[in-house]
Protein backbone atom coordinates (compact mmCIF):
# COMPACT_ATOMS: atom_id res chain seq x y z
CA UNK A 1 0.00 0.00 0.00
CA UNK A 2 1.57 3.24 -1.12
CA UNK A 3 0.91 6.61 0.34
CA UNK A 4 -2.11 8.33 -1.18
CA UNK A 5 -1.13 10.81 -3.86
CA UNK A 6 -3.00 14.08 -4.13
CA UNK A 7 -3.66 15.42 -7.56
CA UNK A 8 -2.35 18.82 -6.58
CA UNK A 9 1.01 17.22 -5.92
CA UNK A 10 1.30 15.71 -9.39
CA UNK A 11 1.20 19.01 -11.19
CA UNK A 12 -0.90 22.02 -11.97
CA UNK A 13 -4.66 21.58 -12.09
CA UNK A 14 -5.81 20.68 -15.62
CA UNK A 15 -7.10 23.63 -17.68
CA UNK A 16 -10.76 24.13 -18.41
CA UNK A 17 -10.45 22.68 -21.89
CA UNK A 18 -8.01 19.88 -21.11
CA UNK A 19 -10.82 17.31 -21.19
CA UNK A 20 -12.03 18.38 -24.62
CA UNK A 21 -8.47 18.50 -25.94
CA UNK A 22 -7.77 14.99 -24.68
CA UNK A 23 -10.94 13.62 -26.35
CA UNK A 24 -10.20 15.32 -29.67
CA UNK A 25 -6.57 14.19 -29.64
CA UNK A 26 -7.63 10.60 -28.99
CA UNK A 27 -10.21 10.79 -31.78
CA UNK A 28 -7.59 12.01 -34.23
CA UNK A 29 -5.17 9.28 -33.18
CA UNK A 30 -7.82 6.57 -33.48
CA UNK A 31 -8.76 7.64 -37.02
CA UNK A 32 -5.18 7.55 -38.20
CA UNK A 33 -4.38 4.22 -36.60
CA UNK A 34 -6.64 2.23 -38.97
CA UNK A 35 -4.52 3.31 -41.88
CA UNK A 36 -6.29 1.60 -44.80
CA UNK A 37 -9.73 2.65 -43.55
CA UNK A 38 -8.48 6.20 -43.10
CA UNK A 39 -7.10 6.30 -46.64
CA UNK A 40 -10.41 4.94 -48.03
CA UNK A 41 -12.28 7.61 -46.05
CA UNK A 42 -9.97 10.37 -47.27
CA UNK A 43 -10.41 9.32 -50.90
CA UNK A 44 -14.22 8.89 -50.63
CA UNK A 45 -14.42 12.35 -49.15
CA UNK A 46 -12.33 13.79 -52.00
CA UNK A 47 -14.65 12.08 -54.51
CA UNK A 48 -17.64 13.68 -52.74
CA UNK A 49 -16.09 17.10 -53.32
CA UNK A 50 -15.25 16.33 -56.96
CA UNK A 51 -18.75 15.02 -57.72
CA UNK A 52 -20.35 18.08 -56.15
CA UNK A 53 -18.13 20.23 -58.35
CA UNK A 54 -19.02 18.06 -61.37
CA UNK A 55 -22.74 18.61 -60.73
CA UNK A 56 -22.17 22.34 -61.11
CA UNK A 57 -19.78 21.96 -64.06
CA UNK A 58 -22.17 19.67 -66.00
CA UNK A 59 -24.75 22.45 -66.25
CA UNK A 60 -22.11 24.89 -67.50
CA UNK A 61 -21.07 22.20 -69.96
CA UNK A 62 -24.47 22.86 -71.62
CA UNK A 63 -24.67 26.66 -71.31
CA UNK A 64 -22.03 29.37 -70.86
CA UNK A 65 -23.91 31.72 -68.55
CA UNK A 66 -26.27 30.54 -65.80
CA UNK A 67 -27.97 32.94 -63.41
CA UNK A 68 -25.69 35.74 -64.64
CA UNK A 69 -22.44 33.92 -63.85
CA UNK A 70 -19.92 32.01 -65.97
CA UNK A 71 -18.31 28.76 -64.78
CA UNK A 72 -15.13 30.66 -63.84
CA UNK A 73 -17.15 32.96 -61.62
CA UNK A 74 -19.20 30.13 -60.15
CA UNK A 75 -15.96 28.43 -59.06
CA UNK A 76 -15.63 31.24 -56.56
CA UNK A 77 -19.13 30.62 -55.17
CA UNK A 78 -18.57 26.86 -55.06
CA UNK A 79 -15.12 27.25 -53.51
CA UNK A 80 -16.23 29.43 -50.59
CA UNK A 81 -19.39 27.40 -49.94
CA UNK A 82 -17.77 23.98 -50.08
CA UNK A 83 -14.64 24.96 -48.16
CA UNK A 84 -16.65 26.49 -45.32
CA UNK A 85 -19.25 23.71 -45.25
CA UNK A 86 -16.51 21.05 -45.12
CA UNK A 87 -14.75 22.80 -42.24
CA UNK A 88 -18.02 23.11 -40.31
CA UNK A 89 -18.74 19.45 -41.08
CA UNK A 90 -15.23 18.50 -39.87
CA UNK A 91 -15.82 20.10 -36.48
CA UNK A 92 -19.54 19.69 -35.77
CA UNK A 93 -20.92 17.41 -38.52
CA UNK A 94 -21.06 14.50 -36.09
CA UNK A 95 -23.98 16.27 -34.34
CA UNK A 96 -25.84 14.23 -36.98
CA UNK A 97 -25.20 11.18 -34.79
CA UNK A 98 -27.47 12.52 -32.06
CA UNK A 99 -30.56 10.50 -33.14
CA UNK A 100 -28.47 7.31 -32.84
CA UNK A 101 -27.42 8.27 -29.30
CA UNK A 102 -31.01 9.12 -28.37
CA UNK A 103 -32.43 5.87 -29.78
CA UNK A 104 -29.72 3.73 -28.18
CA UNK A 105 -30.07 5.57 -24.86
CA UNK A 106 -26.34 6.33 -24.82
CA UNK A 107 -26.95 10.08 -24.69
CA UNK A 108 -27.59 9.77 -20.96
CA UNK A 109 -23.89 9.07 -20.44
CA UNK A 110 -23.14 12.63 -21.55
CA UNK A 111 -25.34 13.90 -18.75
CA UNK A 112 -23.12 12.22 -16.15
CA UNK A 113 -20.16 14.43 -17.02
CA UNK A 114 -19.79 17.90 -15.52
CA UNK A 115 -19.55 19.61 -18.91
CA UNK A 116 -22.18 21.35 -21.08
CA UNK A 117 -23.98 18.81 -23.25
CA UNK A 118 -23.64 20.73 -26.52
CA UNK A 119 -19.93 21.36 -26.02
CA UNK A 120 -19.41 17.67 -25.28
CA UNK A 121 -21.32 16.62 -28.36
CA UNK A 122 -19.42 19.07 -30.57
CA UNK A 123 -16.06 17.96 -29.25
CA UNK A 124 -16.96 14.25 -29.11
CA UNK A 125 -15.36 13.66 -32.48
CA UNK A 126 -13.51 15.35 -35.33
CA UNK A 127 -13.86 13.94 -38.82
CA UNK A 128 -10.39 14.26 -40.29
CA UNK A 129 -11.56 12.49 -43.45
CA UNK A 130 -13.34 15.72 -44.44
CA UNK A 131 -9.94 17.36 -44.93
CA UNK A 132 -9.72 16.16 -48.53
CA UNK A 133 -13.16 17.54 -49.31
CA UNK A 134 -12.16 20.87 -47.80
CA UNK A 135 -9.10 20.63 -50.05
CA UNK A 136 -11.33 20.46 -53.15
CA UNK A 137 -13.21 23.54 -51.92
CA UNK A 138 -9.95 25.38 -51.21
CA UNK A 139 -8.57 24.50 -54.65
CA UNK A 140 -11.76 25.79 -56.34
CA UNK A 141 -11.56 28.97 -54.30
CA UNK A 142 -7.89 29.59 -55.13
CA UNK A 143 -8.49 28.91 -58.83
CA UNK A 144 -11.62 31.08 -58.74
CA UNK A 145 -9.70 33.94 -57.13
CA UNK A 146 -6.85 33.74 -59.63
CA UNK A 147 -8.75 33.40 -62.94
CA UNK A 148 -11.32 36.11 -62.25
CA UNK A 149 -10.64 39.83 -62.42
CA UNK A 150 -10.85 41.07 -58.86
CA UNK A 151 -9.83 44.58 -57.88
CA UNK A 152 -7.82 43.78 -54.78
CA UNK A 153 -7.91 46.30 -51.97
CA UNK A 154 -8.03 46.25 -48.20
CA UNK A 155 -11.79 45.99 -48.29
CA UNK A 156 -11.89 42.99 -50.66
CA UNK A 157 -9.33 41.11 -48.53
CA UNK A 158 -11.33 41.99 -45.43
CA UNK A 159 -14.57 40.85 -47.09
CA UNK A 160 -13.04 37.52 -48.11
CA UNK A 161 -11.67 36.86 -44.62
CA UNK A 162 -14.95 37.90 -42.99
CA UNK A 163 -16.90 35.67 -45.39
CA UNK A 164 -14.80 32.57 -44.73
CA UNK A 165 -15.19 32.93 -40.96
CA UNK A 166 -18.90 33.81 -41.02
CA UNK A 167 -19.88 31.19 -43.61
CA UNK A 168 -18.21 28.47 -41.53
CA UNK A 169 -20.06 29.72 -38.44
CA UNK A 170 -23.38 29.73 -40.33
CA UNK A 171 -22.95 26.14 -41.55
CA UNK A 172 -21.92 25.03 -38.05
CA UNK A 173 -25.08 26.60 -36.62
CA UNK A 174 -27.14 24.63 -39.15
CA UNK A 175 -25.82 21.38 -37.68
CA UNK A 176 -26.58 22.60 -34.16
CA UNK A 177 -30.22 23.61 -34.70
CA UNK A 178 -30.79 20.37 -36.61
CA UNK A 179 -29.41 18.44 -33.63
CA UNK A 180 -31.75 20.31 -31.25
CA UNK A 181 -34.77 19.35 -33.34
CA UNK A 182 -33.77 15.66 -33.24
CA UNK A 183 -34.97 15.49 -29.62
CA UNK A 184 -38.49 15.93 -31.01
CA UNK A 185 -38.14 14.02 -34.28
CA UNK A 186 -36.20 10.89 -33.18
CA UNK A 187 -36.85 9.16 -36.52
CA UNK A 188 -37.13 12.19 -38.77
CA UNK A 189 -33.55 13.30 -39.44
CA UNK A 190 -34.41 13.69 -43.10
CA UNK A 191 -36.55 16.69 -42.21
CA UNK A 192 -33.52 18.65 -41.03
CA UNK A 193 -31.28 17.18 -43.74
CA UNK A 194 -33.50 19.06 -46.18
CA UNK A 195 -32.16 22.32 -44.77
CA UNK A 196 -28.65 21.34 -43.66
CA UNK A 197 -27.64 19.48 -46.83
CA UNK A 198 -30.20 21.23 -49.00
CA UNK A 199 -28.65 24.42 -47.63
CA UNK A 200 -25.18 23.33 -48.71
CA UNK A 201 -26.54 22.58 -52.18
CA UNK A 202 -28.27 25.98 -52.23
CA UNK A 203 -25.11 27.77 -51.05
CA UNK A 204 -23.17 26.55 -54.10
CA UNK A 205 -25.86 27.81 -56.51
CA UNK A 206 -26.35 31.16 -58.17
CA UNK A 207 -29.25 32.51 -56.13
CA UNK A 208 -30.39 34.62 -59.11
CA UNK A 209 -32.19 31.53 -60.47
CA UNK A 210 -34.25 31.06 -57.29
CA UNK A 211 -37.99 31.65 -57.03
CA UNK A 212 -39.20 34.10 -54.36
CA UNK A 213 -40.00 31.38 -51.74
CA UNK A 214 -36.48 29.96 -52.17
CA UNK A 215 -34.99 33.45 -51.81
CA UNK A 216 -36.90 33.89 -48.53
CA UNK A 217 -35.96 30.41 -47.26
CA UNK A 218 -32.30 30.23 -48.30
CA UNK A 219 -31.60 33.95 -48.55
CA UNK A 220 -32.87 35.05 -45.16
CA UNK A 221 -34.34 32.31 -42.90
CA UNK A 222 -31.30 30.09 -43.46
CA UNK A 223 -28.88 32.68 -44.87
CA UNK A 224 -27.24 30.44 -47.47
CA UNK A 225 -27.01 33.09 -50.21
CA UNK A 226 -24.91 35.18 -47.81
CA UNK A 227 -22.31 32.46 -47.30
CA UNK A 228 -20.82 32.49 -50.79
CA UNK A 229 -22.99 33.84 -53.60
CA UNK A 230 -23.38 37.46 -52.48
CA UNK A 231 -19.76 37.82 -51.28
CA UNK A 232 -18.62 36.42 -54.65
CA UNK A 233 -20.78 38.96 -56.50
CA UNK A 234 -19.29 41.73 -54.36
CA UNK A 235 -15.73 40.52 -55.06
CA UNK A 236 -16.48 40.34 -58.78
CA UNK A 237 -18.13 43.77 -58.75
CA UNK A 238 -21.46 42.39 -60.05
CA UNK A 239 -24.93 43.58 -58.95
CA UNK A 240 -27.21 41.25 -56.99
CA UNK A 241 -30.51 39.87 -58.31
CA UNK A 242 -33.90 41.27 -57.27
CA UNK A 243 -34.32 41.06 -53.49
CA UNK A 244 -30.66 40.25 -52.82
CA UNK A 245 -28.51 43.40 -53.26
CA UNK A 246 -24.78 42.68 -53.14
CA UNK A 247 -24.10 44.99 -50.16
CA UNK A 248 -25.73 42.25 -48.09
CA UNK A 249 -22.34 40.54 -48.42
CA UNK A 250 -21.18 42.79 -45.57
CA UNK A 251 -24.07 41.64 -43.38
CA UNK A 252 -22.81 38.10 -42.80
CA UNK A 253 -21.95 38.85 -39.12
CA UNK A 254 -25.63 39.72 -38.58
CA UNK A 255 -26.59 36.46 -40.28
CA UNK A 256 -24.23 34.62 -37.93
CA UNK A 257 -25.87 36.27 -34.90
CA UNK A 258 -29.35 35.37 -36.12
CA UNK A 259 -28.61 31.74 -37.06
CA UNK A 260 -26.68 31.04 -33.84
CA UNK A 261 -29.47 32.56 -31.75
CA UNK A 262 -31.88 30.29 -33.61
CA UNK A 263 -29.56 27.28 -33.24
CA UNK A 264 -29.02 27.72 -29.49
CA UNK A 265 -32.74 28.37 -29.00
CA UNK A 266 -33.61 25.13 -30.80
CA UNK A 267 -30.96 23.29 -28.83
CA UNK A 268 -32.34 24.53 -25.49
CA UNK A 269 -35.88 23.58 -26.48
CA UNK A 270 -34.70 20.12 -27.47
CA UNK A 271 -32.71 19.50 -24.30
CA UNK A 272 -35.65 20.61 -22.13
CA UNK A 273 -37.94 18.28 -24.02
CA UNK A 274 -35.63 15.30 -23.54
CA UNK A 275 -36.87 12.85 -20.91
CA UNK A 276 -33.92 10.47 -20.81
CA UNK A 277 -33.43 7.04 -22.32
CA UNK A 278 -35.06 5.20 -19.41
CA UNK A 279 -31.75 3.66 -18.39
CA UNK B 1 -39.44 -26.07 -49.52
CA UNK B 2 -41.02 -26.53 -52.96
CA UNK B 3 -44.60 -25.86 -51.95
CA UNK B 4 -45.36 -22.39 -50.76
CA UNK B 5 -41.90 -20.90 -51.38
CA UNK B 6 -43.13 -17.91 -53.30
CA UNK B 7 -45.73 -16.92 -50.65
CA UNK B 8 -42.91 -16.74 -48.05
CA UNK B 9 -41.08 -14.02 -49.97
CA UNK B 10 -44.38 -12.38 -50.79
CA UNK B 11 -45.20 -12.31 -47.07
CA UNK B 12 -41.78 -10.82 -46.29
CA UNK B 13 -42.44 -8.19 -48.97
CA UNK B 14 -45.80 -7.38 -47.34
CA UNK B 15 -44.17 -7.32 -43.87
CA UNK B 16 -41.59 -4.82 -45.09
CA UNK B 17 -44.40 -2.73 -46.55
CA UNK B 18 -46.33 -2.77 -43.27
CA UNK B 19 -43.25 -2.07 -41.15
CA UNK B 20 -42.86 1.33 -42.77
CA UNK B 21 -46.38 2.44 -41.82
CA UNK B 22 -45.05 2.72 -38.24
CA UNK B 23 -42.87 5.74 -39.04
CA UNK B 24 -45.15 8.50 -40.36
CA UNK B 25 -42.89 11.29 -39.08
CA UNK B 26 -39.88 9.82 -40.86
CA UNK B 27 -41.93 9.70 -44.05
CA UNK B 28 -42.99 13.33 -43.56
CA UNK B 29 -39.36 14.35 -43.03
CA UNK B 30 -38.41 12.55 -46.21
CA UNK B 31 -41.15 14.34 -48.13
CA UNK B 32 -39.94 17.75 -46.90
CA UNK B 33 -36.42 16.84 -48.05
CA UNK B 34 -37.72 15.71 -51.45
CA UNK B 35 -39.60 18.96 -51.96
CA UNK B 36 -36.76 21.25 -50.81
CA UNK B 37 -34.21 19.59 -53.06
CA UNK B 38 -36.85 19.40 -55.81
CA UNK B 39 -37.43 23.15 -55.87
CA UNK B 40 -33.67 23.85 -55.79
CA UNK B 41 -33.26 21.49 -58.77
CA UNK B 42 -36.16 23.22 -60.52
CA UNK B 43 -34.40 26.57 -60.11
CA UNK B 44 -31.05 25.41 -61.50
CA UNK B 45 -32.28 23.06 -64.24
CA UNK B 46 -35.07 25.31 -65.53
CA UNK B 47 -32.52 28.15 -65.72
CA UNK B 48 -30.23 25.83 -67.68
CA UNK B 49 -33.00 24.92 -70.16
CA UNK B 50 -33.92 28.59 -70.63
CA UNK B 51 -30.29 29.71 -70.97
CA UNK B 52 -29.82 27.05 -73.67
CA UNK B 53 -32.83 28.43 -75.58
CA UNK B 54 -35.94 26.45 -74.53
CA UNK B 55 -34.36 23.02 -74.90
CA UNK B 56 -31.24 21.25 -73.65
CA UNK B 57 -30.43 17.74 -74.97
CA UNK B 58 -34.11 17.29 -75.81
CA UNK B 59 -35.35 18.43 -72.39
CA UNK B 60 -37.91 21.24 -72.34
CA UNK B 61 -39.01 22.94 -69.14
CA UNK B 62 -41.99 20.54 -68.97
CA UNK B 63 -40.03 17.31 -69.45
CA UNK B 64 -37.23 18.56 -67.16
CA UNK B 65 -39.89 19.12 -64.50
CA UNK B 66 -41.19 15.57 -65.01
CA UNK B 67 -37.62 14.24 -64.60
CA UNK B 68 -37.08 16.30 -61.43
CA UNK B 69 -40.28 15.33 -59.62
CA UNK B 70 -40.29 11.67 -60.61
CA UNK B 71 -36.66 11.26 -59.56
CA UNK B 72 -37.29 13.13 -56.29
CA UNK B 73 -40.33 10.97 -55.65
CA UNK B 74 -38.37 7.76 -56.23
CA UNK B 75 -35.69 8.85 -53.78
CA UNK B 76 -37.42 7.23 -50.82
CA UNK B 77 -37.67 3.92 -52.64
CA UNK B 78 -34.29 3.53 -54.32
CA UNK B 79 -31.37 2.68 -52.04
CA UNK B 80 -28.69 5.21 -52.96
CA UNK B 81 -26.96 5.29 -49.58
CA UNK B 82 -25.58 1.74 -49.58
CA UNK B 83 -26.87 1.08 -46.06
CA UNK B 84 -28.74 -2.11 -45.26
CA UNK B 85 -29.40 -3.85 -41.91
CA UNK B 86 -27.82 -7.07 -43.19
CA UNK B 87 -24.37 -5.43 -43.18
CA UNK B 88 -24.52 -5.07 -39.37
CA UNK B 89 -25.78 -8.63 -38.98
CA UNK B 90 -22.81 -9.94 -40.96
CA UNK B 91 -20.41 -7.80 -38.93
CA UNK B 92 -21.76 -9.06 -35.60
CA UNK B 93 -22.27 -12.64 -36.80
CA UNK B 94 -26.05 -12.48 -36.19
CA UNK B 95 -26.47 -13.53 -39.82
CA UNK B 96 -25.68 -17.08 -38.65
CA UNK B 97 -29.23 -17.15 -37.24
CA UNK B 98 -30.60 -16.02 -40.61
CA UNK B 99 -28.84 -18.94 -42.28
CA UNK B 100 -30.65 -21.35 -39.94
CA UNK B 101 -34.05 -20.22 -41.21
CA UNK B 102 -35.65 -22.20 -44.04
CA UNK B 103 -35.52 -19.24 -46.43
CA UNK B 104 -32.90 -17.97 -48.82
CA UNK B 105 -31.12 -15.08 -47.02
CA UNK B 106 -30.54 -13.13 -50.22
CA UNK B 107 -34.12 -13.34 -51.51
CA UNK B 108 -35.58 -12.70 -48.05
CA UNK B 109 -33.44 -9.57 -47.62
CA UNK B 110 -34.24 -8.19 -51.06
CA UNK B 111 -37.97 -8.98 -50.68
CA UNK B 112 -38.25 -7.24 -47.28
CA UNK B 113 -36.33 -4.17 -48.42
CA UNK B 114 -38.35 -3.98 -51.66
CA UNK B 115 -41.56 -4.11 -49.59
CA UNK B 116 -40.40 -1.12 -47.52
CA UNK B 117 -39.42 0.69 -50.71
CA UNK B 118 -42.74 0.13 -52.49
CA UNK B 119 -44.57 1.45 -49.42
CA UNK B 120 -42.46 4.62 -49.53
CA UNK B 121 -43.91 5.38 -52.97
CA UNK B 122 -47.24 6.22 -51.31
CA UNK B 123 -46.18 8.89 -48.78
CA UNK B 124 -43.22 10.21 -50.77
CA UNK B 125 -43.54 9.69 -54.52
CA UNK B 126 -47.23 10.52 -54.87
CA UNK B 127 -47.12 13.83 -52.91
CA UNK B 128 -43.78 14.85 -54.49
CA UNK B 129 -45.12 14.39 -58.00
CA UNK B 130 -48.49 15.96 -57.12
CA UNK B 131 -47.02 19.05 -55.42
CA UNK B 132 -44.34 19.45 -58.08
CA UNK B 133 -46.80 19.25 -60.95
CA UNK B 134 -49.22 21.67 -59.28
CA UNK B 135 -46.47 24.17 -58.46
CA UNK B 136 -44.49 24.24 -61.71
CA UNK B 137 -46.35 21.93 -64.12
CA UNK B 138 -44.87 18.96 -65.94
CA UNK B 139 -45.16 17.28 -69.31
CA UNK B 140 -46.25 13.65 -69.06
CA UNK B 141 -47.25 11.16 -71.78
CA UNK B 142 -50.96 10.92 -72.70
CA UNK B 143 -50.98 7.27 -73.74
CA UNK B 144 -51.10 4.30 -71.34
CA UNK B 145 -48.10 2.40 -72.79
CA UNK B 146 -45.30 4.41 -71.09
CA UNK B 147 -47.04 4.04 -67.72
CA UNK B 148 -47.47 0.27 -68.05
CA UNK B 149 -43.88 -0.35 -69.13
CA UNK B 150 -42.80 2.38 -66.70
CA UNK B 151 -44.35 0.54 -63.75
CA UNK B 152 -42.35 -2.58 -64.64
CA UNK B 153 -39.22 -0.47 -65.07
CA UNK B 154 -39.78 1.32 -61.75
CA UNK B 155 -40.21 -1.94 -59.86
CA UNK B 156 -37.12 -3.37 -61.54
CA UNK B 157 -35.18 -0.22 -60.60
CA UNK B 158 -36.20 -0.56 -56.94
CA UNK B 159 -35.20 -4.23 -56.78
CA UNK B 160 -31.87 -3.62 -58.60
CA UNK B 161 -30.93 -0.99 -56.02
CA UNK B 162 -31.38 -3.57 -53.23
CA UNK B 163 -29.79 -6.49 -55.09
CA UNK B 164 -26.76 -4.21 -55.62
CA UNK B 165 -26.63 -2.94 -52.02
CA UNK B 166 -26.83 -6.60 -50.98
CA UNK B 167 -23.48 -7.07 -52.74
CA UNK B 168 -21.99 -4.24 -50.65
CA UNK B 169 -23.20 -6.01 -47.49
CA UNK B 170 -21.96 -9.53 -48.32
CA UNK B 171 -18.46 -8.28 -49.08
CA UNK B 172 -18.48 -8.01 -45.27
CA UNK B 173 -17.92 -11.79 -45.09
CA UNK B 174 -14.34 -11.01 -46.11
CA UNK B 175 -13.81 -7.42 -44.97
CA UNK B 176 -15.89 -7.33 -41.73
CA UNK B 177 -15.97 -3.49 -41.89
CA UNK B 178 -17.70 -2.43 -45.12
CA UNK B 179 -18.24 1.24 -44.24
CA UNK B 180 -15.61 2.40 -46.75
CA UNK B 181 -17.34 0.58 -49.63
CA UNK B 182 -20.75 1.72 -48.42
CA UNK B 183 -19.64 5.36 -48.46
CA UNK B 184 -18.10 4.92 -51.90
CA UNK B 185 -21.40 3.43 -53.13
CA UNK B 186 -23.29 6.38 -51.64
CA UNK B 187 -20.98 8.88 -53.33
CA UNK B 188 -21.10 7.50 -56.87
CA UNK B 189 -24.60 5.94 -57.00
CA UNK B 190 -26.61 9.17 -56.93
CA UNK B 191 -24.34 10.83 -59.47
CA UNK B 192 -24.48 7.96 -62.00
CA UNK B 193 -28.18 7.27 -61.31
CA UNK B 194 -28.86 10.79 -62.59
CA UNK B 195 -30.05 12.22 -59.29
CA UNK B 196 -28.81 15.80 -59.66
CA UNK B 197 -28.24 16.06 -63.41
CA UNK B 198 -29.85 13.70 -65.97
CA UNK B 199 -27.12 11.52 -67.47
CA UNK B 200 -27.93 12.62 -71.03
CA UNK B 201 -26.39 15.98 -70.05
CA UNK B 202 -23.08 14.19 -69.35
CA UNK B 203 -20.26 14.49 -71.89
CA UNK B 204 -19.97 11.24 -73.89
CA UNK B 205 -16.99 9.80 -71.96
CA UNK B 206 -18.75 10.28 -68.63
CA UNK B 207 -22.00 8.92 -70.05
CA UNK B 208 -20.14 5.77 -71.15
CA UNK B 209 -18.82 5.28 -67.60
CA UNK B 210 -22.30 5.77 -66.13
CA UNK B 211 -23.84 3.27 -68.56
CA UNK B 212 -21.26 0.67 -67.57
CA UNK B 213 -22.66 0.69 -64.00
CA UNK B 214 -26.01 -0.58 -62.65
CA UNK B 215 -26.86 2.90 -61.27
CA UNK B 216 -28.79 4.37 -64.26
CA UNK B 217 -30.97 1.22 -64.15
CA UNK B 218 -32.09 2.22 -60.64
CA UNK B 219 -33.41 5.69 -61.40
CA UNK B 220 -32.61 7.21 -64.80
CA UNK B 221 -34.05 4.43 -66.99
CA UNK B 222 -37.36 4.15 -65.10
CA UNK B 223 -37.74 7.94 -65.34
CA UNK B 224 -36.90 7.88 -69.07
CA UNK B 225 -39.51 5.16 -69.69
CA UNK B 226 -42.22 6.74 -67.49
CA UNK B 227 -41.84 10.18 -69.06
CA UNK B 228 -41.72 8.69 -72.58
CA UNK B 229 -38.35 10.31 -73.19
CA UNK B 230 -37.49 6.84 -74.47
CA UNK B 231 -40.30 5.03 -76.33
CA UNK B 232 -40.95 1.97 -78.48
CA UNK B 233 -38.20 -0.57 -79.02
CA UNK B 234 -35.65 1.65 -77.26
CA UNK B 235 -37.82 1.65 -74.12
CA UNK B 236 -38.02 -2.15 -74.18
CA UNK B 237 -34.24 -2.07 -74.66
CA UNK B 238 -33.79 -0.06 -71.42
CA UNK B 239 -36.01 -2.46 -69.50
CA UNK B 240 -33.98 -5.32 -71.01
CA UNK B 241 -30.77 -3.71 -69.72
CA UNK B 242 -32.42 -3.41 -66.29
CA UNK B 243 -33.33 -7.10 -66.23
CA UNK B 244 -29.78 -7.99 -67.27
CA UNK B 245 -28.43 -5.99 -64.28
CA UNK B 246 -31.05 -7.53 -62.01
CA UNK B 247 -30.01 -11.05 -63.09
CA UNK B 248 -26.30 -10.25 -62.84
CA UNK B 249 -26.47 -8.68 -59.38
CA UNK B 250 -28.69 -11.48 -58.04
CA UNK B 251 -26.36 -14.15 -59.47
CA UNK B 252 -23.19 -12.53 -58.09
CA UNK B 253 -24.97 -12.01 -54.77
CA UNK B 254 -25.94 -15.68 -54.67
CA UNK B 255 -22.36 -16.82 -55.39
CA UNK B 256 -20.87 -14.45 -52.80
CA UNK B 257 -23.40 -15.70 -50.23
CA UNK B 258 -22.56 -19.36 -50.87
CA UNK B 259 -18.80 -18.79 -50.70
CA UNK B 260 -18.92 -16.14 -47.97
CA UNK B 261 -21.03 -18.30 -45.69
CA UNK B 262 -18.03 -20.62 -45.29
CA UNK B 263 -15.87 -17.63 -44.36
CA UNK B 264 -18.29 -16.47 -41.67
CA UNK B 265 -16.79 -16.28 -38.24
CA UNK B 266 -19.10 -15.79 -35.31
CA UNK B 267 -17.39 -14.04 -32.44
CA UNK B 268 -18.05 -15.09 -28.85
CA UNK B 269 -19.95 -18.03 -27.46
Amino acid sequence: MGTPVHFTEIGVAPGRFAGYRAVLASRMRSQRSYRSNFITDLSSSAVVGLIELAEVWLLFHQVTVLGGLTFRQVLLVFGVADLCFSIADLFVGHCDNLPTYIRAGTLDVFYLRPQPLLLQLMTSDISLRRLTRAGIGLASLVIGLSINEIHWSTSTVLLLALTLVCATAIFAAMFVWAAGVQFFLIQGAEFTNAFVYGGRYAATQTAAVWSTPLKVLFGFVFPMALTAYLPALRLLGLPGPAGLPNWLAWCTPLAVLWIWAFALGMWRLGVRHYQGGGG
Amino acid sequence: MSHGTLPVYWRLFVAGFQQQTAYPLAMFGGLVANLTFGFLKVAMLFATVRAAGASVQGYTVGTMSAYIWLSQGMLGSINLNGRIDLADRIKTGDVAVDFLRPVNVQLATVATEAGKAVFALIPRAVPSVAIGSLAVGMTMPRTPAPYLLGAVSLLAGIVISFSTVYLVAVVGFWLIETRGIQIFYMVVSGFFAGLFVPISLFPSWLLAIAQATPFPSMMMYPVDVLTARTTGAAAYGLVGVQFAWLGATLLVGHLLTVVGRRKLEVQGG
